[in-house]
């Protein structure tokens, strides 16, 4: 192709489109005839392939207006959430999302999660695991077409291109051209937005874990810790390189997940498909219009190439680099439209539901792919997962007792030949403020007592009062004490019982044990 | 050899070898993959000339920047150390009896304590400090030479019958064997035993006991904590509670020698062992002047204030 042609109609990789069966490996292949004299890169041979800068059309249509809402929910989310305040009384920072690495808290509005219930985040992920299964294998590759951050990035670099350097023709003229003062001075101010763009994402990052506008005012006074610098600084170098320029590299070279999800499409996954039956032989409207019985409706106008973010001709089939973001559904409708033939030659669709089209069966709407039973146990998984860890959010107490006994030594005569016994008892308040907590012996002889390092011995009773401050676990060593003349041999079970003596009166038992002396007589 | 063609299924080019049939195809990467490659092949090259990397026969190449994970260690050890300093400083210029009063810093005395007491103290006072026949158990409330604070800490500084410090806590108790013949032995035996509950009183023992014992040992065998003269009528026994080891130890007394720390620990570490000895369980409040003067002032910050109010 001469170059000047390539400016003014970019061609797809100029192949006959791959045929939908084939795509599943079972009918006979169509001869092809590529050529790949054009990509020679690198030493002479096709080794390596030189970078190709994607220089997406600008276009309108129902997914377009999609992509935009879910980028900016998404963006307005990430930048906007370490923002929002939630009181939580004085002994709790007042951020509604809050990663407290140091303190090792995680606060996400009303929810605390403390390190021993690292399950919740752990079943979350699990949740977004099965979750991607879930979308996958409902919408496709849905999660990278409009919601991955990579896309999302790259979707905003792309609008800076567009703002500076206009649209995709413009940016191709511009690319070829030489570097003028003019070029020079928009490529400057070009990337001066995307390192702008770049350093609020990763600045943003940082704000998650720690108090955002403190955090805000030690950061540009020179105060913050040097790992917040050095995430800003990483993270802004990744964003200006992965977003404005590796794009859609990333996603083909990359990223694990294409790759994986290529596993888990299958003949009944909605995927964005070209409905070649229906579009081929492609001809010009000029073509058509001399031998209307040759030619399908593609009018091979290449508009579905020139509007994709990753550069890919969607009539070729499912690929590797297809996102499904959806921009050529809206580019050939548009097409399609001013045409004057019927919507959706390129759409959401599954292969079976094209190849049962083709025989000739009437369109089924793509909400059917639906209703498969893969789905439903995906969902079913996720539901359940999602439900146990509601259940377990709502029904866990914020009181815990732990109790360790001394093991060495065991137990302690003393002067009055009485026995002592010691442990040590953690007491966890998980609530925003100070609670005083009763702990009460249950199961020992009568007479037993006990008192704590805090507590003298004089003061010792059946029960202790344990202030223990907001948000903590509160270490403390307890003795209890048996009176002398109980004749017993074998170590007694026991239990401590803790209860908060506040309104909710939560409790926790601690089983435990009482180690006796030998007789020695 | 080289044939290269276009695949048809693929429509990618092939290498242009072929063995046996199978072929291989040419499917390009990226560049800027080649590029990464040559990036981490200069990383390497500087590594090296940086950090140690060629082993030789008994070392490796040391790299220019001097780095060593021993270095590490010595750094963050001196840190740590320097970290502590100020600690010490701190329970140094804290009167013993005062350290309870700052919560923290007793804590941190107390670990301090458990740290040392694990090298210098195990030995003989066991790893639980429940001691053995004739080595104090420091877990209990029973103190031959005292059990406050400062007590504990004058015990471990100077040794019991430590030779050659002058300060040391010193008594012996006379041998009666010679002195009181066998029925007499076995009379104050069982009045001693009777003490603290395990034999019938003994009037003979008693008279006995009231000539020769109790100017140390108190007359209802209460003991003397100043003269570290063990109490007879509790249920703890040094070197053991039965009536052999009772007549033994009237005949012949053995006498249990401590070291005088201060000859091999620094005062802050002797200090921080006695608060670790008095947080085990039977330690005793200095008398009720001392302990007030000690706590006015920030009586609010001390637990115990905290939970008794």
């Amino acid at each position: 192709m001469a170059d000047q042609k390539d400016i003014e109609r970019p061609t797809p990789h100029g192949e006959p489109p791959r045929d939908w069966a084939g795509a599943l490996g079972s009918d006979a292949e169509t001869p092809r005839l590529a050529s790949v004299a054009e990509d020679v890169g690198f030493m002479g041979s096709a080794l390596y392939e030189k970078g190709k800068t994607i220089h997406n059309k600008r276009i309108d249509g129902p997914f377009r207006r999609f992509k935009w809402l879910v980028m900016l929910v998404t963006l307005a989310i990430y930048y906007v959430t370490p923002w929002i305040r939630w009181d939580r009384g004085p002994y709790a920072p007042d951020q509604a999302v809050l990663i407290d690495l140091a303190n090792r808290r995680f606060y996400m509005f009303d929810i605390e999660i403390w390190p021993h219930e690292f399950y919740f985040v752990a079943g979350m992920l699990i949740m977004a695991g099965i979750g991607l299964f879930l979308v996958t294998s409902a919408v496709g590759r849905a999660w990278c077409g409009y919601a991955c951050p990579q896309t999302v990035w790259t979707d905003v670099f792309q609008h800076v291109d567009r703002f500076f350097d206009g649209d995709r023709n413009a940016r191709i003229r511009l690319d070829k051209a030489p570097w003028t003062a003019s070029k020079i001075a928009r490529r400057t101010a070009k990337w001066a937005v995307y390192a702008a763009i770049a350093f609020w994402t990763g600045g943003a990052w940082i704000m998650y874990f720690a108090d955002a506008p403190t955090l805000t005012v030690d950061f540009w006074t020179g105060n913050a810790a040097p790992v917040a610098y050095a995430t800003v600084a990483i993270l802004t170098g990744t964003t200006f390189w992965l977003g404005g320029f590796m794009r859609e590299q990333v996603c083909i070279y990359m990223c694990p997940w294409p790759r994986i999800q290529t596993a888990m499409l299958d003949e009944k996954s909605l995927i964005v498909t070209y409905k070649d039956w229906r579009g081929e032989q492609r001809g010009s409207l000029k073509k058509a219009a001399k031998n209307p019985d040759q030619y399908g409706d593609c009018i091979d106008c290449n508009m579905c190439v020139a509007v994709c973010p990753t550069g890919v001709d969607i009539r070729e089939g499912q690929q590797i680099g297809c996102i499904t973001c959806g921009l050529c559904i809206d580019a050939c409708d548009k097409v399609m439209k001013e045409v004057g033939r019927p919507r959706g030659l390129i759409d959401y669709a599954t292969l079976d539901q094209c190849k049962a089209e083709a025989a000739g069966a009437p369109a089924t709407p793509a909400w059917k792919a639906l209703l498969r039973p893969r789905i439903f146990i995906y969902f079913g998984v996720w539901g359940a997962i999602g439900a146990g860890l509601l259940f377990a959010l709502g029904t866990r107490t914020h009181t815990d007792l732990t109790v360790s006994p001394d093991r060495n030594p065991p137990f302690m005569l003393l002067k009055d030949g009485s026995v002592r016994n010691a442990y040590t008892l953690r007491l966890r308040n998980m609530e925003a403020r100070p609670r005083d907590m009763e702990v009460a012996l249950m199961g020992l002889p009568q007479g037993a007592v006990m008192w704590t390092d805090a507590v003298a011995r004089e003061d010792a009773a059946p029960t202790q009062v344990i202030a223990v401050p907001a948000n903590e676990t509160k270490v403390v060593r307890a003795y209890v004490m048996l009176p002398p003349g109980i004749d017993e041999d074998d170590s007694l079970a026991f239990t401590f019982r803790l209860t908060s003596l506040d309104e909710q009166r939560e409790t926790d038992l601690a089983e435990t044990t009482f180690a006796m002396p030998e007789d020695d007589e | 050899m080289v044939n290269k063609r276009i695949d048809q299924p693929t429509g990618t080019e092939t290498v242009g070898h072929e063995w046996d049939g199978i072929e291989e195809l040419n499917t390009p990467l990226p560049r800027w993959w080649l590029w990464t490659f040559y990036a981490t092949i200069a990383w390497a090259l500087v590594y090296v000339v940086l950090y140690p990397a060629w082993p030789l026969i008994d070392k490796a190449t040391a790299g220019t920047l001097g780095w060593s994970s021993r270095g590490d260690l010595a750094r963050e050890m001196s840190a740590a150390e320097a970290a502590r300093q100020g600690v010490f400083k701190q329970i140094a210029a804290t009167d013993i009896e005062a350290l309870g009063n700052n919560p923290e810093l007793m804590a941190q005395a107390i670990a301090g304590g458990a740290a040392a007491f694990k090298v210098n103290c195990v030995q003989c006072h066991g790893a639980g400090a429940a001691g053995s026949a004739g080595y104090p158990n420091l877990n209990d409330d029973d103190w031959i030479w005292g059990g406050t604070l400062s007590e504990i800490e004058y015990t471990i500084t100077h040794g019991i019958r430590w030779e050659g410090a002058d300060a040391t806590r010193a008594n012996y108790m006379p041998a009666f064997a010679g002195v009181i013949e066998g029925a007499q032995v076995d009379a104050v035996t069982g009045h001693v035993l009777s003490l603290s509950g395990k034999a019938k009183p003994n009037p003979a023992g008693a008279q006995l006991f009231a000539d020769n014992c109790a100017a140390c040992h108190g007359a209802s065998g209460e003991g003397m904590v100043a003269m570290g003269a063990p109490a007879l009528n509790d249920a703890i026994w040094l070197f053991g509670g039965t009536a052999a080891d009772v007549k033994k130890q009237i005949l012949a007394p053995r006498h249990g020698v401590m070291p005088a720390w201060n000859e091999r620990l620094d005062p802050v570490t002797i200090k921080m062992l006695a608060a670790y000895v008095h947080s085990r369980g039977g330690g005793q409040q200095a008398a009720p002047v001392a302990l007030e003067a000690a706590t006015t002032g920030d009586v609010a910050q001390t637990p115990k204030a905290e939970t008794d109010g």
